[in-house]
């Protein structure tokens, strides 16, 4: 890794962490949503560095823009402004959660870990990542995948259509 | 919105993986799950607007409606 792509590395790590606190734990939530969008692109920028284009170009297209645009549109659209506060989750719940995520963050540390004295982390074409290359793994190996997950889309917006109906 | 950083969470890991790996398939794995974000996104958003019309409320302890 050389010395710009560490730089590059600290700031979005150090980005996308704070973003994400303000998402969870800030309480009005236009913040938290334009927080979350910040925390979207800044993990576009991790897929760069990773040499992921394609998905970084789709980060950016679908989920800072669709999906962002639909949760700010909902939650404007509810105004929930004189909401009260949310309280306290159960007891299960604050137990429960962070021993989870430990657990989940130990997994990732070890996997992390186990590899770290494994080959060098080269990768082997030029085109790693790039449309083309994903496209024909896309389109050949994950064919019915991808038919699978085009009907899900459609069973999504039928479904979203139908429950947005005036009477339900 | 935690739901959709923690799938960004794994989309963060698969995509790691793929290029320690060298292997196209992660990234296929975060392009799918892109695609089901989408989709869960569109329902529960359209859920939340159909059950804020019924009941003036998004308190998710409120809507006990399909309690037996």
């Amino acid at each position: 890794m050389g010395g710009l792509e560490t730089v590059g590395f600290i700031i979005l790590t150090t980005l996308a962490l704070a973003s994400a606190v303000v998402v969870v734990f800030h309480r009005s939530p236009v913040i938290s949503a334009l927080a979350l969008a910040f925390n979207l692109v800044s993990i576009a920028g991790f897929y760069l560095l990773l040499n992921a284009q394609f998905l970084a170009l789709l980060q950016v297209i679908v989920y800072a823009g669709a999906i962002m645009v639909l949760i700010l549109f909902v939650i404007m659209l509810l105004s929930i402004a004189n909401e009260p506060g949310l309280h306290r989750s159960g007891f299960l719940q604050t137990i429960l959660a962070p021993l989870i995520a430990l657990g989940c963050a130990v997994a990732m540390g070890l996997a992390v870990y186990r590899g770290a004295d494994g080959p060098a982390y080269v990768v082997s074409s030029t085109d790693f990542g790039t449309v083309r290359d994903v496209g024909t793994e896309l389109f050949s190996t994950f064919f019915y995948a991808f038919e699978a997950i085009s009907l899900l889309l459609v069973v999504a917006m039928v479904g979203a259509v139908l429950l947005a109906k005036r009477r339900l | 919105m935690c739901v959709e950083i923690m799938l960004n969470a794994a989309n963060l890991a698969f995509i790691a993986f793929a290029r320690q790996f060298d292997a196209a398939e992660g990234q296929i794995y975060a392009f799918f799950i892109m695609t089901l974000a989408a989709a869960e996104a569109a329902v529960g958003l359209a859920i939340v607007i159909a059950l804020f019309r019924l009941r003036e409320s998004t308190d998710v302890d409120e809507l006990n409606l399909m309690k037996w």
